[in-house]
């Protein structure tokens, strides 16, 4: 067994370990460690690939910005979890029957999935040699030439997402005390500080 | 003796042999750095600063290891333990493995990695985890509230310190650490660094960078007077020694990584002076100085001005230096100051 198998069967097992404790875990920000333990070992099985571009990327969104979301959300929340568990007994059956008709659905897309016969040579035709052209610059070459409106317009759908999630959140409060910027950075001791001269027992 | 160190076995021998030399020699001179931390410190204050343990007090770190170690280590009666230890060694072994790419001199570098700048912001993303678990494990208030300021701080910085390095990388083509400082070599030495081309993103990089770190001015996690100490309040002994070596050890960190951007790391400054080693621990020991003066002169700032400093300041202004650096890069404007992709390339 090469180190690279090893590292290979290392990595899927802690990924699957760790997706299983995503759903066990009785505490859910223990969920969302053993999701940034499952992050990492794909990271770490793109590595094995080759594709160390995607295994950094995979690092720095997944980990590092969905996770960081999601560990905030789950922390902030109060959760009773006797609550959360006291339903468990009557939804399970419901529960059960959606996940065998899921089961069974992606079992027959599975089973009639089929590889088109153009598909191989397509494959082999884009890549590059590993040795001459790093993955990062292959990446970038393709993204911003070949495709590049698909990535502009994917770029602006999240955008117009972020935009639309702020608009329906927003709210503008009347009577809340704001900070003006400008007037807290211009104020001086002349018109900030004014100096008394009050005498011994005058002072009210 | 000669063909072992060909073989599988002598290959992971030299990389362990590696790694131990950089992990070593970094945490001794986190030691002393520390010291010339409190020296400067005390300096600005006009004190004396450690001056008691070994000769001119140069031995004090080593004393405040020994104390930290041997204390009694204290965990909260609510904690939950398991992610209550692992938060400071998140924190200390995050901080640790950044080293791996960073080139000390030509080929002077554990890992040589293509991806080196991504694997820097891939590790750093994951800094703010010891942070966070710490906080939340500790099942207090303000370990809490301090671990929620600071992470909110390291994501808010880490996006501008992204965008600058993205100025550096059109300007070399690249992302490795070692192609970034040999486009940094050319005729005039010290003119020809990035310095020049990025100035502005350099004093960026620089306030970015304390603030990254949870450096003073930036220092609100640990804001004293507010918060007691920041997600750190429950840790006491070696865990709490973790974290602050790990906090010292990113801040060394973006120390090397400003030498590397933007002053051109292992090379020397005048022409004709052989590069090396040198040079770039030179270049570090400068940076630790500034940062240190910066948190002896300057005073704290208010957590809404930090933020209000990185989001309506820092990402607008970066992310137009990245499109102007493109534009003068694609077009070779400023006699290809910016424009170096046949060296780095």
């Amino acid at each position: 067994m090469s180190f690279a198998v090893f590292a290979f069967y290392l990595f899927a097992v802690i990924a699957v370990v760790a997706g299983a404790f995503v759903v066990f875990a009785r505490n859910p920000v223990h969920s969302v460690l053993w999701l940034i333990l499952a992050f990492l070992s794909a990271g770490g099985l793109f590595v094995l690939l080759g594709a160390e571009f995607v295994a950094m990327l995979m690092l720095i969104v997944y980990v590092g910005a969905v996770a960081v979301l999601f560990l905030f959300v789950v922390m902030m929340l109060d959760v009773d979890f006797a609550e959360l568990k006291s339903g468990m007994a009557r939804y399970l059956p419901v529960g059960l029957l959606i996940a065998v008709v899921l089961l069974v659905q992606l079992g027959f897309a599975f089973g009639g999935w089929q590889v088109d016969e153009t598909a191989m040579s397509l494959r082999a035709a884009v890549t590059p040699d590993p040795a001459e052209v790093s993955n990062t610059v292959a990446l970038g070459n393709l993204l911003y030439t070949k495709y590049v409106f698909l990535f502009e317009a994917a770029g602006l759908v999240l955008l117009v997402a972020m935009i639309g999630a702020i608009v329906l959140t927003h709210r503008r409060r009347a009577g809340v005390k704001r900070q003006d910027v400008i007037s807290q950075m211009y104020r001086d001791p002349a018109t900030a500080v004014d100096l008394l001269d009050i005498k011994p027992g005058q002072g009210a | 003796m000669d063909g072992f160190f060909d073989t599988g076995l002598g290959i992971f021998v030299i990389i362990l042999a590696q790694c131990l030399l950089v992990t070593v020699l970094i945490l001794v001179s986190l030691a002393f750095l520390m010291y010339a931390d409190r020296k400067i410190w005390a300096a600005v204050q006009i004190r004396r600063g450690p001056n008691v343990v070994g000769p001119w007090g140069l031995m004090q770190s080593f004393a405040d290891f020994l104390k930290y170690i041997v204390k009694e280590v204290v965990v909260p009666s609510g904690a939950d333990k398991f992610v209550f230890f692992m938060a400071p060694m998140i924190s200390f072994i995050t901080s640790l493995i950044v080293w791996a790419v960073v080139p000390f001199g030509d080929g002077w570098v554990i890992s040589d990695l293509n991806v080196g700048i991504l694997f820097i912001f891939a590790i750093s993303s994951l800094e703010v985890y010891g942070v966070i678990m710490g906080g939340w494990a500790s099942n207090s208030k303000y370990p809490f509230l301090g671990s929620l300021r600071s992470a909110a701080q390291m994501i808010s910085y880490e996006v501008s310190i992204g965008l600058i390095i993205v100025g550096v990388l059109i300007s070399t083509g690249s992302l490795n650490l070692s192609q970034i400082v040999r486009a940094q070599d050319g005729d005039f030495g010290f003119f020809s660094w990035y310095w020049l081309p990025h100035l502005p993103m350099v004093f960026l990089f620089f306030i970015s960078a304390l603030a990254e770190t949870n450096r003073p001015p930036f220092d609100l996690p640990e804001a004293e007077s507010e918060l007691v100490a920041g997600y750190q309040v429950e840790y006491s002994s070696t865990p709490f020694l973790l974290f602050m070596i790990g906090e010292l050890m990113a801040v060394v960190f973006m120390c090397a990584l400003m030498s590397i951007l933007f002053f051109g790391g292992w090379l020397s400054p005048i022409p004709g002076l052989p590069d090396g080693l040198f040079w770039m621990v030179l270049k570090m020991g400068f940076f630790f100085f500034i940062f240190s003066m910066v948190k002896a002169i300057v005073p704290r700032y208010r957590y809404d001005q930090l933020m209000r400093i990185g989001w309506k300041f820092f990402l607008p202004f970066s992310l137009a230096w990245v499109v102007i650096v493109g534009l003068m890069a694609h077009y070779g404007w400023f006699w290809g100051a910016y424009q170096r992709w046949a060296i780095g390339g």
